[in-house]
């Protein structure tokens, strides 16, 4: 399978503002059914399908909730 | 064919601290509420100081509102200011540290209301820093009272019908109005309205820091950003109020941009040698100054003078002679002139501190000298010189139901012997040539070299002068010594 992204969400930061889910391009992102410690439905990624395009990250207003992985290429070593 | 792997491009910028220390609890969170503008302008700044390698030199000056707590969060140089006066503490910040990059970061309640001064003649002096505007068009950290930018219709605890703008006036367009001054460098507005809008407003704040970088002067970027808990919205209708309501109003764009007409910028100017400083403020060469204190250590010297009189009897020039000369004769001194609007009549009166020591205060509340060039101001005073003090009163005598039987009293009419000299308007020096006399501390030439310096005319330095050698010759030749 052909993963091109990939989003971490720390979902004790979250406060389940839904920005990131507004703002994902191939909607993969959702707010979890479940409550974090803080009383908050954090966002949630399950699939395969993020695009690491970053555009999330740029959406929360949280500084240290979101981290965006993207394939990229690396040079040879 | 190219390796590839997924590699981490989005992250918290290390400009933001690892660990937000302000909670105990979920110490790595902000305290904004979910959804709110100022994580996400926070970041876009966090990312742009990382980008352009400017962390170390930047001084973040905090204002008072929702943001006050920016220091818990960057880890740059912070100021946290008064209420609106975040653009004035930038304007020092940056002038004594030139080579800072300075960031004022405001929100609307804060800069265009309380203020709105400090934010207008810092755009107009042009001065190189930064500022990021949150307009939220609400007061969000009081509960939500009515701003200068709050919209018409906008429901708030001040205008609970809505702003009205026959009776509120209309929302102010920041920007707009500073963009008309000639001065400021660069100004732009961008939105928070969706993350497209998000990534143009990060370009508009390197911009604006860029600007500041190249020296070109003042930029601003005013921020459209919601605050979901005050107008009541889930964040993602804040969020569309803002794209759908504010841009409508508040237009997003540049609103000035005159970086490329700036000159390239000079370098200041270095300031005069140390060495020259006396000749520039015409003060008497350190190298013929005596040794401090010479004559004084024997015993600890400590007038508190109070000279007190009608505005236009010399009230203030008398006091500042007194200083002066004792300065330049190596002591301690204070001047404290008080008086009222009027340049002539009213009263007037200063306090001296004359010692030996260092000076705790320059007030005189017990004085140990009183020199009164009229009757209300030896009314005033008379109690308030401690015993053993010493009094002079330019009058034949005290009057009788004002007298004082511990302190030492020398009523002469002061300014009758001026007259005859030829003016009334120097019966201060008279008085002061006295009270010289009497207190003995002060070699003349003290005070011959502090007239010449404080009193222009030569002519008048010289009826002045006369004037003191009578004022010395019509009290005792016995010393006076206070308490």
């Amino acid at each position: 399978m052909d993963v091109k992204g990939r989003v971490e969400i720390d979902r004790e930061l979250c406060k389940g503002c839904g920005l990131c889910v507004e703002a994902c391009v191939p909607k993969v992102l959702h707010l979890s059914a479940r409550l974090n410690a803080s009383g908050y439905t954090p966002a949630e990624y399950t699939g395969t399908s993020c695009s690491g395009c970053g555009l999330c990250f740029y959406a929360c207003p949280e500084p240290g909730t979101l981290r965006v992985w993207k394939l990229m290429a690396t040079v040879a070593a | 064919m190219p390796e590839k792997e997924l590699c981490i491009t989005h992250e918290k910028p290390l400009a933001f601290f690892p660990h937000f220390e302000r909670k105990g609890e979920g110490e790595d969170q902000t305290h904004y509420c979910p959804g709110c503008g100022h994580g996400i302008v926070h970041k876009l700044l966090a990312e742009t100081i990382d980008e352009l390698g400017i962390q170390d030199r930047t001084i973040l000056i905090s204002p008072v509102g929702c943001s006050v707590f920016a220091y818990y969060y960057f880890d740059t140089g912070n100021v946290q200011a008064a209420h609106g006066r975040a653009p004035a503490v930038a304007t020092a910040v940056k002038r004594a540290h030139p080579n800072s990059i300075v960031i004022s970061y405001q929100g609307d309640g804060d800069l265009a209301a309380i203020g709105a001064a400090e934010i207008l003649h810092c755009a107009n002096r042009n001065e190189n820093v930064t500022v990021l505007f949150v307009n939220n068009t609400i007061y969000g950290m009081t509960g939500g009272q009515m701003a200068p930018t709050s919209l018409p219709g906008q429901k708030t605890t001040t205008s609970p019908g809505g702003r009205d703008p026959g009776r509120d006036g209309y929302p102010m367009r920041v920007s707009e109005l500073l963009a008309t001054l000639e001065s400021p460098a660069f100004i732009e507005r961008a939105s928070l309205g969706n993350v497209k809008t998000i990534l143009q407003a990060k370009k508009a704040i390197r911009r604006a820091i860029e600007c500041q970088m190249e020296g070109k002067g003042f930029s601003m970027v005013e921020l459209l950003s919601p605050c979901p808990t005050i107008w009541k919205l889930d964040p993602v209708a804040a969020q569309k109020r803002v794209h759908d309501e504010m841009e409508r109003y508040f237009e997003p764009g540049i609103k000035c941009d005159r970086r490329a007409s700036r000159p390239e910028p000079r370098e200041a100017a270095p300031p005069p040698p140390l060495a020259d400083f006396s000749r520039l403020l015409n003060l008497p060469d350190d190298n013929g100054r005596t040794a401090p204190a010479h004559a004084h250590d024997a015993e600890r010297l400590d007038w508190r003078i109070r000279i007190a009189g009608f505005g236009g009897q010399g009230v203030l020039l008398l006091g500042q002679l007194l200083a002066e000369a004792a300065m330049d004769d190596g002591l301690e001194v204070s001047w404290l002139p008080s008086y009222g609007p009027e340049m002539r009549s009213g009263t007037s009166n200063c306090h001296v501190r004359i010692s030996s020591h260092p000076i705790d205060s320059p007030l005189v509340t017990r004085a140990n000298a009183l020199l009164a060039l009229n009757e209300p101001s030896l009314r005033k005073f008379l109690d308030t010189v401690e015993p053993g003090g010493l009094v002079l009163y330019n009058g034949d005598h005290l009057p009788d139901d004002c007298r004082r039987d511990n302190v030492s009293v020398y009523a002469l009419p002061f300014a009758e012997i001026a007259n005859q000299l030829g003016s009334a308007k120097v019966g201060n020096m008279v008085m002061l040539g006295a009270f010289l006399a009497l207190s003995h501390f002060l070699p003349d030439e003290r005070m011959e070299a502090a007239l010449a310096r404080l009193v222009s005319s030569e002519r008048w330095v010289e009826i002045d002068k006369k004037a003191l050698a009578v004022g010395r010759e019509r009290v005792p030749a016995e010393e006076f010594r206070h308490a």
